[in-house]
């Protein structure tokens, strides 16, 4: 890799031994994947993936305390992923003493050393820092160092700023030399379509599953979308973004998809059309039998495949205000048809603390309220992924949640009726 | 025995037993148990993994197309170095991701007593011939012979 004299200098260690191993780390990286230079970090926020005092990383939370006594900081200020608890989530007794005594009792103490390296805001927590009401929206063509896969997505596919899948750690330290190594989904090369999925269904595919399906076809590959326009249309507003928000975290989480573009939809799609494709793509056909296969395809693995669900989690990731506000009018109509008053099993809205913020200022929130639902802030999969957690017969419209744990897919509109009338 | 030529990602020696995963290896699912309640021999806690769940992965000679899942992925497999949890070496058949090359260079760079060699590029006929409990060797140049 050629490397900048500053870049050279920090390598040689003339800004201490950490900064030189730092910028040895994100060398390595880059060698990994043919990078051939570094180049600047360029957009206003960063975000880490890692928001979670969790004692199985203790290490990571060394290394950080190293990073601090060395007076390093972040250029950048950042967001980070969600909490992972919430007093207002149902928890029973073990779940209690598990979560608070066992699992997360580092969570104080990380969260103070996320303020003293850059934490851009005391709430700047949640998987959707892209959303207007959290403020860390990169520009188009902005250069990132980011991890969380949902998030990745969403900003090079939806916003056209560019990030690789970086893993946590590689994030922070990207951020505090202000340089990450140039390869893969930074490169124009690299963000061409190596897929071109053509989307022939009868009706709006559910976006979960749509996501799911290409995810796990192309896994890392870039894939070209053609037909979603005619349900989306051709300008990424409030129903636009919030649809490929939740299609982003599916192919993300379900495959390992870093990049998509929607013909006549999303920036570079719109700019290059399909030019992007390359020659050779491979073609990948969605009916609505596809979707019903992949559907089908999901392993229950409840320990009782009939059991009554204790919980139903929606927000993975977390939703936009619009979600909230729509989720709230369908519930309402829902029950109102079957003669109920509120929902028949205990369910939880998660969005970030900025949305919730907004939304509590809405009528919306009190008419939630009254039909059973909770809001919080948490992060649904940290929630989850915990033997006691993973016991119960939660249910949940997040294809990223059924990847990573024992929680149950149901499409949005199977799932409204499942907790307003009791079955699909 | 046969042998196979890849790229060092982390170079080193070792010699130890293969455990074998046909599909992605989701990092944090097949860690998480392992660190989280303290099991040293760390066993694979990912139900979705049908060749490796319940097997032992620290001291095993991992062999893997690619790991996949979480972007937590690097820093869980740091996290399972640094605990000494690690396996011995990781033999990728594709090239590398970026989750687990971030996890064996933070290990490489941070952790001043930790030797896991990673291998990748060892192509699909690696993965097709190498099976649970074949002795794994890895050199200094990515060369890997395998013994039954």
């Amino acid at each position: 890799m050629i490397l900048t004299d500053e870049q050279k200098a920090i390598l040689n260690g003339e800004s201490g031994e950490t900064m030189a191993k730092i910028m040895k780390t994100l060398v390595m990286y880059g060698e990994a994947f043919g990078a051939e230079k570094m180049v600047p970090v360029t957009s206003k926020y960063n975000h880490l993936v890692t928001s979670f005092g969790l004692k199985a990383l203790t290490p990571v939370y060394t290394l950080m305390e190293k990073l601090i006594a060395e007076g390093v900081k972040s250029k950048q200020k950042f967001s980070a992923d969600p909490r992972p608890l919430d007093k207002n989530v149902p928890q029973n007794f073990l779940q209690k003493l598990v979560f608070n005594k066992f699992m997360y009792t580092k969570q104080d103490y990380y969260e103070e050393q996320l303020r003293e390296l850059g934490l851009m805001d005391k709430d700047a927590f949640t998987c959707t820092c892209y959303m207007d009401e959290v403020g860390n929206k990169p520009n188009m063509g902005d250069v990132l160092s980011w991890s969380e896969s949902s998030a990745v997505v969403y900003a090079n596919s939806v916003l056209g700023a560019r990030c690789n899948r970086n893993s946590g750690l590689l994030d922070l330290m990207g951020s505090i030399v202000g340089y990450v190594p140039y390869f893969g989904l930074l490169t124009d090369e690299g963000r061409r379509a190596s897929w071109i999925v053509k989307v022939n269904t009868t009706k709006m595919p559910p976006a979960q599953l749509l996501g799911s399906a290409i995810g796990m076809k192309v896994m890392e590959d870039v894939p070209y979308v053609i037909g979603l326009d005619k349900w989306l249309g051709n300008e990424l507003n409030d129903s636009a973004t919030t649809y490929l928000k939740d299609f982003g975290a599916a192919t993300a989480s379900n495959g390992a998809v870093g990049l998509y573009h929607i013909d006549a939809l999303t920036p570079e799609a719109k700019l290059y059309g399909k030019e992007l494709v390359l020659p050779g793509a491979k073609e990948y056909v969605i009916d609505d039998a596809e979707l019903e296969r992949v559907k089908a395809s999901y392993p229950v693995i409840w320990k009782n495949p009939d059991a009554k669900p204790k919980l139903c989690l929606v927000g993975c990731p977390h939703m936009s205000l619009r979600q909230l506000q729509d989720w709230t009018v369908n519930i309402e109509k829902s029950l109102s048809e079957a003669g109920n008053k509120k929902v028949l099993i205990p369910t939880v809205f998660t969005a970030a603390p900025a949305v919730l913020e907004k939304f509590n200022k809405t009528e919306y929130a009190e008419r939630l309220k009254k039909i059973g639902v909770i809001t919080s802030y948490i992060c649904p999969l940290m929630y989850m992924n915990n033997p006691l957690c993973a016991k119960m017969p939660v249910i949940t419209s997040s294809n990223k949640l059924r990847t990573y744990t024992t929680a149950k897919y149901y499409n949005e509109d199977e799932l409204l009726k499942i907790i307003t009338k009791g079955d699909k | 025995m046969r042998e196979f030529k890849g790229r060092a990602i982390t170079p080193g020696t070792k010699t130890a037993k293969a455990v074998v995963s046909h599909g992605g290896f989701n990092t944090l699912a097949s860690f998480q148990k392992a660190l989280q309640f303290g099991d040293e021999r760390a066993k694979c806690s990912d139900q979705n993994n049908p060749d490796l769940y319940g097997k032992e992965l620290a001291g095993a000679a991992l062999c893997l197309p690619q790991t996949i899942g979480s972007t937590t992925g690097g820093l869980v497999l740091y996290c399972a170095c640094a605990m000494k949890r690690q396996p011995a070496c990781m033999l990728f058949s594709k090239p590398i991701d970026s989750l687990a090359a971030a996890g064996a260079i933070l290990a490489d760079v941070w952790i001043d007593d930790i030797s896991m060699p990673v291998v990748d590029s060892l192509g699909d006929e690696f993965l097709e011939y190498v099976k649970d409990g074949m002795t794994v060797t890895i050199k200094e140049d990515g060369v890997v012979v395998v013994e039954e």
